[in-house]
């Protein structure tokens, strides 16, 4: 995007957040014309009772040569449903679906793979999952809200809110939508229509300030509070307990969004917990600076989410997890205020209560704003791929970039199953020259360096820094890649191994529409049992599938997303053809293997049951002490975690 | 699925089981030698990184865990740790195979000709080996079969080798290493030799479980070992050694792998080759050390008639299904795997159990024939002096009543159910013809003419009553140990009756009590899973109570009419051992300062004075077999206790007051309420 462009956007954004302040605009479809480009934007305002600002979309055209559609999505709305899915990933927009024609597509205009034929993936489906598409099972179109249950209220608790000026909504979409994370049974549940226990009110806080005098109305009126970010949880997190019977609130902290300050000197930024990682990535961009915090959920989860669950981004290895990239922490909690009194980069004070907080999963209160680290905009960015022959070699010299401490800003091992769907998932090539080219590499790797196309995988790896330390970290790795058998295999392969994370969780819904369903999760191990978990576990689903009676072999495969100096985050993922089939869990598996209860996705409801194994009698029992401590009533009620 | 398959409590007759097919037929009707030379291709496991047997030595000696192990040493003993790593590259060559094909099918064609000059047949269940195969694709295969004979290993090779199965690597003694070239031979054709005691070397430890390791989880080849350890002389199985289960459960345990099958093997001999040996050795003849000379003198046996091997392929356990809500594999998780570590409590008796379970499937499937049967009878009559034999007719009458019996038993019995009973009983006395003798219709064993068995060259001046009394004995016990074949299949209804017989009552609690305390002596001897007495006593009850031997209701047990014969026989199944141990006991009371090496010969001497006059009358006891059971029984049950280091190292202290105690119990003189082991 010319940076033209950019600044001819920017200023009809902040124009345009100015006029939507005023929350009085009606429908407006408005062109705007400029040096050379072309901007649509889309105002869509909310006919609702609280006459909110739902969804502005921005669309700029450039003109070059080859027209191309650049998009940028500001998302400032309360009814998120209106551009998202209610009952898939994502955008509404962006999706695959089959064509008329029988191929694969993927829809919208937001990614780079948007608007492509995907020749293979039909093929790749068919003969992984053995479905068939005429064996369609569509999911339920439009939400029903007569299977919606009523809201419980309390009165007395909604008059007070009324007074306080912070919007609410007992809606029933807005409800539905705040009623679930994205984990495969409540995905599943949704398609068909079926809805349990929802919240019964959702409420808006626009601020720090709101938030306390909602959990002090929460705390008088006896309420359960019920904290909602970006909804990307995936484990049972935001699932409301069936057996609660107060009134439960959904605590929505997507108005809170602002950078409130940010500080050169010390290279910090003071932001609202409720910003949207894509956003907050974007506007911190627009000062030069970024936090390089990029969970593959970034496009919607929150930064209040990222420190509730201790959340991992995939360029940990330059700007560390969350618990690194943290300077300060305000939460609210039914006891009042918690923060620390200074910003000093490390303190020996005790225990650090920045660990009760992070991790804490909504249980003891609400992140309201956080300082984060930020660092300048790194200069240079470029993108590798290495083949290896086998799996192993690849761990191996994962191991060994690791022991050499010189890791990428990210490197990534697929196991053979994903490397051929990241193949099928290749869009159609316009020149024959291209598919010339693909065709002799192919030749290149499995004929002359003699690879099985059945065994070989292949690493990702994404450098940041200057351009001069970039070349030659590349160099460096790219030489232990070679002592393990590796090829270096292409910046294309590499970046479009990255794209596939954002776009995988929407092939779960076309998946889900011919009865083929999955679900991914995620561990962290020592390096030495890296091979064996990832055997046993695979092994496991696939004799799991066998022993339920599923009919058709699963898809099992893996990849290692992390390293660390003492072990690996290796990320599953599972996927079959349901007809007739149940549910079920590897977690026990990685547990016996030596591999933890979760990396980064968090405990939840769904991983409750092993926490005690985990962390032991004791350490639940400080952990309960803190609960009674902070929440003796119980207000934030989610029941994860313990 | 496969775990539940091992073993079940429930109506044994139930239990369906595949038919067999003779290999030897084959063999009769086509050229051994192109046999030998066939085209040799079998299924490989599925995840088998193909590796030649030096690559496989340099891998063990380059693991993380030999070389922690050397590191350890080489500190301990201040040497380098390249002198260790020597070391431990010696025994590792001493101990490794070098499996050849070309030394297979040169055993190929020798054993063809050996084995159709030896057997009938060769009964294999094929429906076994499918599985078999079936499982070698899937996961890393352990063997483990049944071990009665030299024959055991040859066999099993000799079997997969002709159906095209994968050559297992088989874990062997080092007492063939004696025989130079037949040891090389083995050594070529699978075999790798581990020394029989090696307690505190923990080089060689290391060296030979990371062997066996490496070889397990690469798939390189089955790993074949025998769960009793060595050879049970008694046809008895033996209570499983543990030692080697544990190394190869070790990797699933650790994640190393997804599963392992255990795979039970039964091998059963009609007429077993060192039938005699095995007797003269109980008796305490010394074994012949291994020599390869010694095995050609054995072509003595090669001019008999041996009958035919039942070879049968059990059901692979899954060693995942074994472990599952069983075992906490976590808590491996905080240790480095390399590091060797001894086995927690919960693993040990994981281990354990799954031995007694293993070594019970492969009795299960274990073939029984007819001649069995008879062994049971003419041993009964034998001890009942009946001087002038069994009429050839009353022989046939009790085996019939007997095979019912046992087939309501869940026996696996092979007899030829559409020849006349008579017909089936003379053929089996034909094949024995060593140990019975037939005059005027009347059947006995042949104890009179035992001079024959004497070892040539042996001086046959006049015969002293004790010289006498042993040659009696090695007949009276090469029969035991047909008659044992069978045991494990009467021996839970057999304890029931012998408690029913010892307990003062009829009151079930009483009869339990009983019941309890007799299978706690006996769990030396038979083969009795530790921790399931409630189990077996039920599995007895249901037996006794389903062929209508007693009815039981809440609170007493009642012997039917005709309960009374049957229960009279199972007694008498009990009674030599009941007998036997009661003498040990007898014996050791009236000892003073006795070393354990001391006590074979002393009380073997004891046995003899006692049978000579009459006072006892069992020969059988004479068994060392017997006699090592009930001193371990004894010292389990804290009557003995073993002294371990200072100068009075190996003495056996004597509780004598318990000691007589448990003799008068087992004699039915004292309830077992008041017994002192009831206490314990």
């Amino acid at each position: 995007m010319p940076s033209q462009v950019t600044h001819e956007l920017l200023l009809i954004c902040t124009c345009l957040c100015s006029c939507l302040s005023l929350r009085s605009t009606p429908h407006q479809l408005c062109r705007v014309q400029s040096q050379g480009c072309k901007a649509s934007i889309c105002i869509l305002i909310s006919q609702n009772s609280n006459r909110i600002v739902t969804v502005v979309e921005i669309y700029i055209f450039a003109k070059q040569a080859q027209p191309r559609i650049l998009t940028c999505t500001y998302i400032h709305f309360f009814h998120r449903q209106e551009i998202m899915k209610w009952n898939g990933w994502g955008y509404s927009d962006s999706k695959f679906l089959y064509n008329k024609k029988g191929q694969a597509e993927f829809t919208g205009k937001r990614y780079r793979l948007s608007g492509m034929i995907i020749p293979g993936l039909r093929e790749w489906m068919e003969s992984t999952f053995s479905a068939n598409l005429q064996h369609k099972t569509p999911a339920a179109p439009i939400l029903n809200s007569s299977a919606v249950q009523p809201p419980t209220l309390n009165e007395a608790f909604l008059k007070e809110l009324k007074s306080t000026g912070i919007p609410f909504s007992h809606d029933a979409e807005d409800r539905v939508f705040r009623s679930h994370g994205h984990c495969l049974h409540e995905i599943f549940a949704l398609r068909e229509g079926k809805i349990g226990r929802v919240p019964d009110l959702v409420v808006w806080p626009n601020c720090h300030n709101d938030v306390v005098k909602i959990v002090e109305l929460a705390c008088k009126h006896n309420v359960c509070l019920i904290p909602y970010g970006g909804g990307t949880s995936v484990s049972s997190a935001l699932e409301c307990p069936p057996e609660e019977t107060r009134s439960i609130v959904s605590l929505d902290t997507s108005q809170m969004n602002r950078i409130l300050w940010i500080d050169e000197k010390n290279l910090t930024a003071h932001v609202e917990a409720g910003i949207v990682g894509q956003d907050l990535e974007r506007l911190l961009n627009e000062s030069g600076y970024c936090t390089g915090h990029e969970p593959d959920s970034m496009e919607f989860s929150s930064l209040g989410g990222w420190v509730a669950t201790r959340a991992s981004g995939m360029k940990k290895n330059i700007y560390g997890n969350i618990e690194d990239l943290v300077v300060h922490i305000k939460m609210v909690t039914p006891r009042g205020v918690i923060e620390k009194s200074c910003q000093g980069p490390r303190m020996s004070t005790g225990p650090d209560v920045h660990h009760f907080i992070m991790g804490s999963e909504g249980t003891l209160g609400v992140v309201t704003e956080v300082t984060m680290k930020i660092r300048p905009m790194p200069e240079y960015q470029k993108y590798g791929s290495v083949v290896f022959p086998n799996f192993e070699m690849g761990v191996a010299c994962l191991r060994e970039v690791a022991r050499q401490r010189c890791a990428p800003a990210s490197i990534r091992l697929m196991d053979n199953e994903q490397f051929k769907f990241g193949h099928a998932l290749k869009p159609q090539v316009s020149s024959i020259f291209t598919s010339f080219l693909d065709g002799l590499k192919k030749f290149y790797i499995t004929k002359f360096k003699g690879f099985d196309p059945n065994r070989l995988c292949v690493a990702t790896l994404l450098f940041e820094g200057d351009r001069e330390k970039v070349l030659q970290h590349e160099k460096q790795v790219y030489d232990i890649a070679a002592k393990f058998g590796g090829l270096a295999a292409g910046e294309d392969n590499g970046q479009r191994g990255y794209m596939l994370t954002f776009v995988i969780a929407y092939l779960r819904d076309l998946g889900m529409d011919y009865y083929v369903i999955g679900e991914s999760f995620e561990t962290s191990m020592p390096w030495d049992r890296v091979l064996d978990i990832c055997r046993n576990v695979k092994a496991r689903i696939v004799r799991e599938c066998k022993d339920k009676g599923v009919q058709f072999p699963p898809l099992s495969t893996c990849r290692v997303t992390q390293t660390y100096d003492a072990g690996a985050c290796v990320y599953f993922y599972f996927a079959f053809n349901y007809r007739g089939l149940i549910l079920f869990c590897s977690r026990e598996e990685i547990l016996a293997n030596g591999g933890s209860l979760s990396h980064h996705h968090g405990v939840g409801k769904l991983r409750k049951e092993w926490m005690r194994e985990s962390i032991s009698s004791v350490g639940m029992g400080m952990l309960k002490s803190v609960k009674d401590y902070v929440d003796p009533n119980n207000i934030f009620g989610n029941r994860n975690l313990l | 699925m496969a775990s539940k398959a091992v073993y079940s409590h429930r109506d044994p007759m139930l239990k369906k089981r595949d038919d067999f097919e003779d290999m030897l037929e084959e063999r009769r009707n086509s050229s051994d030698l192109r046999y030998a030379l066939k085209c040799y291709t079998p299924v490989l496991y599925k995840g088998l990184t193909p590796c030649k047997v030096s690559e496989l030595k340099q891998m063990v000696l380059q693991s993380d865990q030999l070389g922690y192990v050397i590191t350890q040493v080489s500190k301990e003993k201040g040497v380098t740790s390249d002198e260790v790593t020597g070391e431990a590259a010696a025994i590792l060559e001493e101990m490794a195979q070098r499996l050849q094909l070309s030394t297979v099918r040169f055993f190929a064609f020798t054993l063809s000709k050996v084995f159709k000059t030896l057997f009938r047949s060769i009964c294999i269940n094929e429906e076994g080996l499918q599985r078999l195969q079936q499982a070698i694709h899937n996961h890393p295969v352990v063997l483990l079969p049944s071990h009665r004979s030299y024959m055991d290993f040859l066999l099993m090779s000799y079997i997969l080798y002709t159906y095209d199965l994968a050559l297992p690597v088989i874990a062997a003694g080092m007492d063939f290493m004696g025989m130079k070239v037949v040891g090389e031979m083995l050594r070529m054709s699978g075999a790798f030799f581990i020394r029989r005691s090696f307690g505190g070397d923990k080089l060689y430890w290391a060296v030979f479980s990371e062997y066996v390791k490496i070889m397990l989880k690469n798939g390189y080849a089955p790993v074949e070992f025998f769960l009793e350890g060595t050879r049970s002389r008694t046809a008895k199985s033996l209570t499983p050694k543990l030692g080697l289960l544990n190394i190869v459960m070790d990797p699933f345990l650790k994640g190393e792998v997804f599963d392992i099958s255990l795979v039970p093997v039964s091998i059963s001999y009609e007429r077993t080759l060192e039938e005699a040996l095995y007797a003269r050795e109980l008796l305490g003849v010394p074994k012949p050390k291994e020599s390869t000379s010694g095995l050609f003198k054995a072509r003595k046996i090669l001019s008999e008639d041996y009958g035919s091997i039942h070879v049968y392929f059990g059901q692979p356990v899954s060693v995942r299904s074994l472990a599952e809500s069983r075992v906490n594999r976590s808590q491996f998780n905080l240790i480095p795997r390399h590091i060797p570590t001894r086995p927690s409590e919960e693993i040990l008796s994981f281990v354990n159990d799954s031995a007694y379970r293993l070594v019970r499937a492969q009795e299960e499937n274990m073939v029984l024939k007819p001649w069995v049967l008879l062994a049971f009878v003419l041993l009964q009559k034998q001890a009942a002096e009946e001087k002038q034999g069994t009429a050839l007719d009353e022989l046939t009458e009790q085996a019939v009543w007997l095979r019912d019996l046992s087939r309501q038993y869940g026996a696996f019995l092979h007899w030829p159910d559409h020849i006349p009973p008579s017909e089936v009983v003379s053929s089996s006395l034909s094949l024995h013809r060593g140990l019975v003798r037939i005059s005027e219709g009347r059947v006995q064993l042949a104890l009179e003419q035992v001079g024959g068995q004497q070892v040539p060259g042996e001086t046959r001046g006049a015969i002293t009553p004790e010289e006498e009394l042993l040659n009696k004995a090695v007949v009276i016990l090469s029969c035991a140990s047909y008659r044992n074949q069978a045991l494990n299949v009467f021996i839970r209804p057999a304890l029931l009756a012998s408690a029913i017989h010892t307990a003062a009552s009829n009151r079930k609690q009483e009869i339990y009590n009983s019941f309890s305390f007799l299978r706690n002596m006996f769990s030396n001897e038979f083969i009795l899973c530790p921790g399931a007495t409630v189990q077996d006593f039920e599995e007895a009850c249901y037996l006794l109570v389903k062929t209508g031997t007693l009815q039981i209701n809440q609170q007493e047990v009642l012997i039917t009419e005709r309960g009374h014969r049957t229960l009279a026989f199972l007694t008498s199944v009990l009674d030599p051992f009941l007998q036997g141990y009661q003498v040990v006991c007898r014996f050791l009371c009236e000892q003073d300062g006795l070393t354990e090496k001391q006590f074979i010969p002393a009380v073997r001497k004891f046995i003899i004075k006692h049978l000579l006059t009459g006072r006892l009358r069992y020969t059988e006891v004479l068994s060392s077999d017997l006699q090592k059971n009930a001193l371990a029984a004894l010292i389990r049950l804290g009557a003995v206790q073993k002294i371990k280091g200072g100068e009075e190292q190996g003495t056996l202290k004597l509780n004598k007051v318990m000691l007589n105690s448990l003799e008068d119990t087992l004699g039915g003189k004292l309830p077992t309420q008041k017994s002192v082991v009831a206490h314990l």
